[in-house]
């Protein structure tokens, strides 16, 4: 069957094999045409701003076109490894998705663990719904809440004085030295429940005849946690640990557009935030382009080494 | 499963400490909602003294009337309710439209397809040059910026996929023998058997509409054209709620201040998501699940 088919395959001329596949693409148009629309859609806004990232290597401004514009080479890579902002843009970007990856990134994990091991079924679902609501609020409204609650006047300030932490209310969000502390805990604050719906649907996937064969070996929750649901969800844990490694230098723009402010600059300026102010506000398009390829390029290189580590201690990696 | 009796005391200890916690999380997580919703319901010459942790102190609708009144705001809620409705009805029917087609298995050129979205979820041009091409293609303070560069994600595809894999083909095979076509069998059997997967989408992408303030920044001067996320932002991080009190209405008790205004157009802004998200619950966590595994 297989061996005729080949030959018969063999003895079509190009000219039938050609006319063969406009039949079948007849047959499919529509399907086609739904695909084309996909594939015309993702060609517009995915990849002609690729190309854009030409004017990285040019200097363009709004009067000519992006193909007009001339080439400068790598002037602009130049100018941003000399610009004076990047020392500190740097060091806010990693402090602050640093600090977000150690802390933020473990919390979810044991928090699906806590939550699933409590007894009362009805308990954990109505803590498992509460704790989705803050991921639906926009950071808009959650900065709306943190100027209040941070403010001179604010709860924060009353508690800490009534504890006597505090002697004077402190403006919070006007000190750079409070900055990544609010960043970091409000966005885990928001996150924490949403972050841990990955990891409770992991965990129901765990076998439960693993968690009897733990109890006919005499192993206690802790025990069963630390050797059964753990390496379960392990595999979960290291696509999303590689994952977030890649996201280190996305310092959460919409969240730290909404809380900085001119007086909390000097911590709060990220690359994103950088790249925003100086592209879009100063108009400079092309010194602002660089310094985002920059950053793509680095957080490539990030996620291609997270994929290796991993690999090599766990054997599974992204691709 | 252990009976009551056979529980050690470090296990019940556990136990203890364990419901504590969560209940104190979940307190942490409601009470600063609960304390913008009650600051709203106060009259807001009076709570400027603070104070009020629990109930309203002196209740009073002022606010609300205030923000109902108020021409921008309500020009704005209508422009987010306008482009969440629109973008996510569009966004769902068109990635799932592609979804289907790069699902079905004969469909030629498929590996090419698929690879040319799975650059997008690697690659991308970054703010910029997607700024650019938006404003070359004349879309700057048009109401299709909200809507048509958001018509697709590659990544919501990839969660459809996995639902359409699972649809049996016989159902497909009896519209195909009554002489249906590709786009009708989408429409007429694929939508209403993938529900679930629509639900998620919808959820995701609506929320994403309803809280994006970026957009409307960037891409829209026109104050008549700006969703309430941005003008929210705007007096945010601009503190100008001044100007919200000056354009209150005469007829309006000049109890409210800008501050309270601002807390009762945050809380009508976050109602409508609030009551929505947990009735789909169970839709997004399988959603979620899908995405992580594919993704």
């Amino acid at each position: 069957m297989e061996l005729e088919a080949n030959l018969q395959r063999a003895s079509m001329t190009h000219r039938q094999r050609f006319v063969k596949l406009l039949r079948k693409l007849a047959a499919q148009r529509y399907l086609q045409l739904m695909a084309l629309a996909g594939a015309a859609w993702m060609f517009v806004f995915n990849y002609i701003p690729m190309y854009g990232i030409i004017i990285a290597f040019k200097d363009y401004d709004i009067i000519r076109s992006i193909a007009e514009s001339p080439w400068v080479g790598l002037e602009h890579f130049r100018d941003v490894l000399e610009d004076d902002e990047l020392p500190r843009v740097l060091r806010n970007t990693l402090g602050i998705s640093l600090i977000r990856l150690a802390i933020g990134f473990p919390l979810p994990i044991l928090f699906a663990l806590l939550l699933n091991e409590l007894r009362s079924l009805r308990l954990k679902k109505a803590v498992q719904t509460i704790s989705y609501l803050p991921h639906f609020l926009s950071w808009v409204i959650l900065g709306g809440i943190l100027a209040t609650w941070l403010a001179d006047v604010g709860l924060i300030n009353k508690l800490l004085i009534a504890l006597g932490i505090l002697d004077e209310p402190v403006y919070f969000l006007a000190e750079p030295n409070w900055f990544w502390t609010i960043v970091i805990t409000s966005d885990i604050w928001k996150e924490l429940g949403w972050s841990a719906i990955i990891y409770l649907a992991a965990i129901t996937g765990v076998s439960p005849e693993l968690y009897e064969a733990a109890t006919i070996d005499g192993a206690n929750r802790f025990q069963k946690m630390r050797y059964v649901t753990i390496p379960g969800i392990s595999g979960t844990i290291t696509i999303l640990f590689i994952l977030a490694v890649s996201g280190v230098l996305n310092s959460n723009f919409d969240q730290i557009l909404v809380l900085r402010n001119s007086l909390n600059e000097s911590a709060s300026n990220v690359i994103d935030v950088y790249v925003y102010h100086v592209g879009l506000l100063s108009g400079r398009y092309s010194y602002a382009t660089a310094f985002g390829l920059l950053k793509s390029i680095v957080a490539l290189i990030l996620l291609l080494i997270a994929n290796n580590v991993t690999k090599r201690i766990n054997g599974t990696g992204l691709f | 499963m252990l009976t009551r009796k056979q529980l050690s005391t470090g296990d019940k200890l556990f136990d203890a400490a364990n419901v504590i916690g969560m209940l104190l999380l979940c307190f942490v997580t409601l009470y600063p909602i609960w304390y913008v919703f009650v600051n709203s319901l106060n009259d807001g010459q009076d709570a400027m003294r603070g104070g009020i942790y629990w109930l309203p102190r002196k209740f009073s609708l002022d606010n609300y009337e205030a923000v109902f009144a108020n021409a921008g705001i309500m020009t704005a809620m209508g422009v987010t309710a306008a482009k969440t409705v629109i973008g996510v009805v569009c966004h769902v029917f068109f990635t799932a439209m592609v979804a289907y087609a790069f699902s079905r298995r004969e469909l030629i050129g498929r590996k090419f397809y698929m690879m040319m979205g799975t650059v997008t979820l690697f690659f991308g041009g970054g703010l910029i040059p997607t700024f650019l091409l938006i404003r070359d293609l004349g879309m700057l303070d048009k109401f299709a910026v909200y809507i048509i560069p958001a018509l697709f994600s590659f990544f919501d595809l990839i969660i459809f996929l996995a639902f359409f894999r699972e649809i049996p083909d016989g159902l497909e095979e009896a519209a195909r023998i009554d002489g249906a076509n590709d786009l009708s069998i989408f429409v007429r059997i694929i939508i209403p058997v993938s529900m679930p997967v629509v639900a998620t989408i919808a959820l995701f992408h609506g929320v994403w509409q309803w809280n994006d303030y970026f957009t409307g920044m960037i891409y829209i001067n026109n104050p008549d054209l700006q969703p309430i996320q941005t003008f929210l932002y705007r007096v945010v991080a601009q503190s100008s709620s001044n100007q919200i009190v000056a354009s209150v209405g005469p007829g309006i008790n000049r109890t409210v201040t800008s501050q309270s205004i601002k807390l009762a157009t945050m809380v009508v802004t976050t109602l409508p998501i609030v009551f929505i998200y947990p009735f789909l619950q169970k839709y997004f966590v399988k959603g979620l699940m899908i995405g992580s595994i594919k993704g």
